[in-house]
């Protein structure tokens, strides 16, 4: 009987170029790991690795050299150490996270959890071919969602409350979109101009503006052999009940019209974004 | 809004990101509690988040004015930590 390398691969054991070792790819949500995971995964690759880990380019850990013949001890000792394995092939990859909003001072929304809550409701799951979700607090963009086949981004969506603000003028120029300009009478924002970085919501001196957490999502990004950013559409989206029926929809519209092996960038463009655009649209608009 | 005097002047137009920060923070802090603190910085960057990091340091800004010669003043009121509710 042959060793099943497509189960394995499966499972996260990836075959290395030296026959009978495979590089094992660990679960890792939000790029965060515990001290005690650490702890597990460095002694795991000392006593069936070759004493060092890989940091993939999606904040994964892969353990190389790990023999065929010691798989299922090492799987358990994984589990052990509260670790789990990861996932390849065609289903829900990794989900990344920048630090968010609860450690970095310009994040607009908490990107940990988030991470979290996708990863449990769809890491894993069988697609068409693989698929990326990608989480960034802001504009900044550090965690570059748009490379993901689906990226999520914090934004705020901004009202001037008129009686707080006294013209300091701190707002003016931190706006880097030039949606606000200061008149005689008043501030004066072109919201068309706006892209919810909550820059101006953030450097008020006096709380004159009321900053409310939102997502912005972008759709088919894939940075491999094929080369595209995710679109970003769909008007900011304020609660995440909203936001889940959005990630549902994109996901089905993949697995029911894809062919298989194709890339959701490539089955979007085939089937034709204006019919994805507005299935998306119907779903934020109820 | 109150009328504010301006107690001390510092010039962050020489320097550049991340110094111009540190450097307004220096001189903030050789303030009294309640001082006011005149900073001259630079369009671009500077402008865009001094004041910023400035705020996150709980410090009170009362005003930006544009110098019309590329340059800005921003003007700060020192707050202790203490004060801080
Ligand atoms: S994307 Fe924004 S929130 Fe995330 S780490 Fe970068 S600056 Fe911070
Ligand atoms: S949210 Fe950003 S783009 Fe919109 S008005 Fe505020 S600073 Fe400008
Ligand atoms: S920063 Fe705040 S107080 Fe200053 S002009 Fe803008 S809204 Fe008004």
């Amino acid at each position: 009987m042959g060793t099943d390398y497509k189960a394995l691969k499966n499972g996260g054991f990836m075959r290395q170029t030296q026959k009978n070792n495979f590089s094992l790819r660990l679960k890792v949500v939000g790029g965060n790991l515990t001290a005690e995971q650490l702890v597990a995964i460095a002694e795991i690759s000392k006593k069936y690795g070759d004493g060092y880990v890989h940091l993939t380019s999606r904040q994964g850990v892969e353990i190389p050299f790990i023999k065929l013949a010691d798989v299922e001890a090492v799987k358990t000792e994984l589990e052990a150490g509260g670790v789990n394995t990861g996932v390849c092939g065609p289903r829900v990859r990794t989900v990344t996270a920048c630090q968010g909003s609860a450690i970095c001072p310009s994040g607009c929304i908490d990107t940990y959890p988030l991470a979290v809550e996708i990863s449990n409701r769809y890491f894993g799951q069988e697609l068409p071919h693989k698929f990326k979700f990608g989480i960034t607090g802001c504009m900044n963009n550090c965690l570059k969602a748009e490379e993901n086949d689906l990226g999520i981004k914090g934004g705020y969506s901004v009202e001037l409350v008129k009686e707080n603000c006294t013209l300091c003028g701190v707002c003016v120029k931190a706006c880097r979109e030039g949606a606000i300009t200061k008149t005689s009478e008043g501030l004066e924002i072109d919201k068309s101009k706006c892209n919810y970085c909550g820059r101006c919501a953030k450097s008020c001196p006096f709380n004159a503006w009321k900053g409310e957490s939102g997502y912005l999502i972008s759709f088919g990004g894939t940075f491999g052999n094929l080369i595209a950013k995710g679109e970003q559409f769909l008007p900011i989206i304020r609660n995440k009940e909203i936001l889940f029926k959005v990630t549902d929809a994109a996901l089905n519209f993949f697995a029911k019209y894809a062919k298989p092996s194709e890339r959701f960038r490539v089955c979007i463009d085939r089937a034709g974004w204006d019919n994805f655009k507005k299935e998306m649209e119907d779903i934020c608009n109820g | 809004m109150a009328d504010y005097t301006i107690d001390e002047t510092v010039d962050i137009t020489d320097v550049v990101c991340p110094v111009t920060f540190v450097k307004a923070k220096v001189a903030l802090e050789e303030l009294e509690d309640g001082q006011v603190l005149s900073i001259r910085l630079n369009d671009g960057e500077p402008v865009q988040n001094v004041p910023r990091s400035i705020k996150e340091e709980g410090h009170q800004i009362l005003k930006l004015i544009d110098n019309g010669d590329g340059t800005y003043n921003l003007v700060v009121k020192r707050i202790t930590l203490e004060d801080q509710t």
